[in-house]
């Protein structure tokens, strides 16, 4: 046989052989490992992907929860320094009414000192005026009998004045 | 390793010159060399060996179809010599012969197809039934297991399977290249054990015969012109922005192309895988004209350094050709975006 002519018998062979080959093996052994090899291709992508997603969500998670503590953060210095305001300035209300009604009081009390003193006073000077139209009366009833009588009456009356 | 393999490659020169000075060295210069070309192209019986005048053969069934007798079938021991096992004209069985060219031919003259399991039959038989066996054994792998990470054969086949699917059919081919990918892997893994399995010492030079190139060749061809888009064969027959008395001239170089291409592929693998085995076995042959130990010894050394070139070569030729027949068929069915300027 020739090197460079074909021989008939090896291209009938070879063409039926390859084609039934082709054939077998397409139906056979590539279409059902292509498949494989796809759905293996896709199951690893899609686990690639689920393993970012989820990494993405673990950062996003974190990120929130830093963000909530900050602000619980802000929030409670807030409310510590409005308590603070708050509680500052009650004291300094607190001191304020204390001194206001204070001053009231000790002016109502002299207000008070001032009506009982001018009462007094007034009771003091109408005893005084009785007690006088009192001594001044017997005075007068002794008068008439003796001189002695109505001076020894006098002290009386006086010594009791002052022991009153 | 390397020393190992060397040590083996001495002793195995040794063991082939005690035996085949005796066959050779008494014929003249060209007998030392025939079987060069003997081995490199087909025949109708299976040669392994010769030890003095005892021939080691497998004697092969020969099928021969003829208009007026129908369909025969004969041993390739009918037509030749017990002692020699040479064939001849002289040696003609029920009106048939084959030649010492090892052509067949009929007493009588009328015409014949000679459909004869040659040698290089049997051998693309043996190469389709590794092939397959490991293919379906790959493809059992993940019917049983499912899409999991490979194992056993599927270990062997699949990385094959995914280099020609992403390197070369989703390269050369573009977005429609499912539809090839199957023929593809098909025609790189029988081009590869089929280079592969021919360096086996007795195997037949089965990727290097150019019938068998032919059938692949044409085969890509048909494929290419089937599937060929409006675009490419508008390409061929009114080539855009070309002047229309250009047309003359480059629509018959655009037809002729399309033959040129299967026929660089038919002629390239043939070419490669024949050199290959003409240079080595050249080697050989030096150790029997010269009549020599030591030459037999260095020839030996060379033909290792030789055979594994060789692997690179088988792995390259069948990349190539399947590249190729990827980037014929990608031309055939690109959709081409700009219509206007080419």
């Amino acid at each position: 046989m020739d090197l460079i002519t074909p021989g008939s018998g090896l291209i009938f062979w070879q063409l039926f052989g390859f084609l039934g080959l082709l054939f077998i093996l397409i139906k056979f052994a590539w279409k059902p490992m292509l498949a494989a090899l796809d759905e293996r291709e896709t199951s690893i992508e899609n686990a690639l992907k689920a393993a970012e997603t989820a990494r993405n969500e673990m950062a996003n998670l974190k990120a929130e929860n830093e963000k909530l503590l900050a602000e619980a953060r802000l929030e409670r210095d807030t409310i510590l320094k409005k308590a603070h305001d708050a509680s500052a300035k009650m004291i300094e209300e607190a001191k304020a009414e204390a001194v206001k009604t204070g001053a009231q009081m000790i002016e109502n009390a002299k207000a008070v000192i001032e009506t009982e003193k001018k009462a007094a006073l007034a009771d003091v000077k109408t005893q005084v005026a009785t007690l006088t139209l009192e001594v001044t009366e017997k005075l007068l009833r002794k008068n008439l009998s003796d001189d002695n009588a109505q001076k020894e009456l006098v002290d009386e009356f006086v010594k009791d004045l002052k022991l009153n | 390793m390397t020393r190992k393999l060397l040590v083996l490659s001495l002793l195995l020169s040794a063991f082939m010159l005690t035996f085949s000075s005796k066959t050779y060295a008494e014929g003249s210069e060209e007998d030392k060399t025939s079987f060069i070309m003997h081995h490199v192209k087909d025949s109708h019986e299976w040669h392994f060996a010769t030890f003095g005048h005892s021939h080691v053969t497998l004697p092969l069934p020969v099928i021969v179809y003829s208009g007026d007798r129908g369909l025969e079938f004969f041993s390739s021991s009918d037509f030749q010599n017990h002692e020699t096992h040479a064939f001849g004209e002289e040696f003609a069985h029920e009106g048939y012969f084959i030649d010492e060219h090892d052509h067949m031919g009929r007493v009588d003259g009328a015409s014949f197809i000679d459909l004869s399991i040659t040698k290089n039959v049997v051998m693309m038989f043996i190469v389709m039934i590794v092939m397959a066996s490991l293919a379906l054994s790959a493809a059992n792998h993940y019917k049983k297991n499912g899409a999991v990470a490979p194992k056993g054969a599927a270990a062997l086949i699949e990385p094959i399977v995914i280099f020609v699917r992403d390197e070369i059919a989703k390269n050369a081919i573009g977005p429609k290249y499912k539809k090839f990918v199957p023929y593809l892997i098909t025609l790189f893994l029988f081009i590869w054990f089929g280079n592969l399995l021919g360096l086996l010492p007795g195997a037949a030079n089965m990727t290097g015969n150019i019938a068998v190139t032919m059938v692949l060749a044409v085969l890509t061809f048909i494929i290419t012109n089937v599937n060929g888009n409006k675009d490419y064969w508008k390409h061929v027959f009114a080539t855009p922005g070309v002047p229309i008395p250009m047309l003359l001239i480059i629509v018959p170089v655009e037809i002729i192309g399309l033959f040129t291409k299967p026929f660089a592929l038919m002629v390239r693998l043939f070419v490669a895988i024949t050199a290959g085995h003409i240079v080595i076995l050249g080697f050989i042959a030096l150790a029997f004209i010269f009549e020599s130990y030591s030459i037999g010894i260095a020839s030996t050394l060379m033909v290792t350094f030789i055979n594994i070139i060789e692997l690179l070569v088988a792995t390259i030729q069948a990349y190539v050709f399947t590249l190729f027949s990827a980037m014929y068929i990608g031309g055939a069915v690109a959709e081409h975006a700009h219509d206007d300027h080419h």
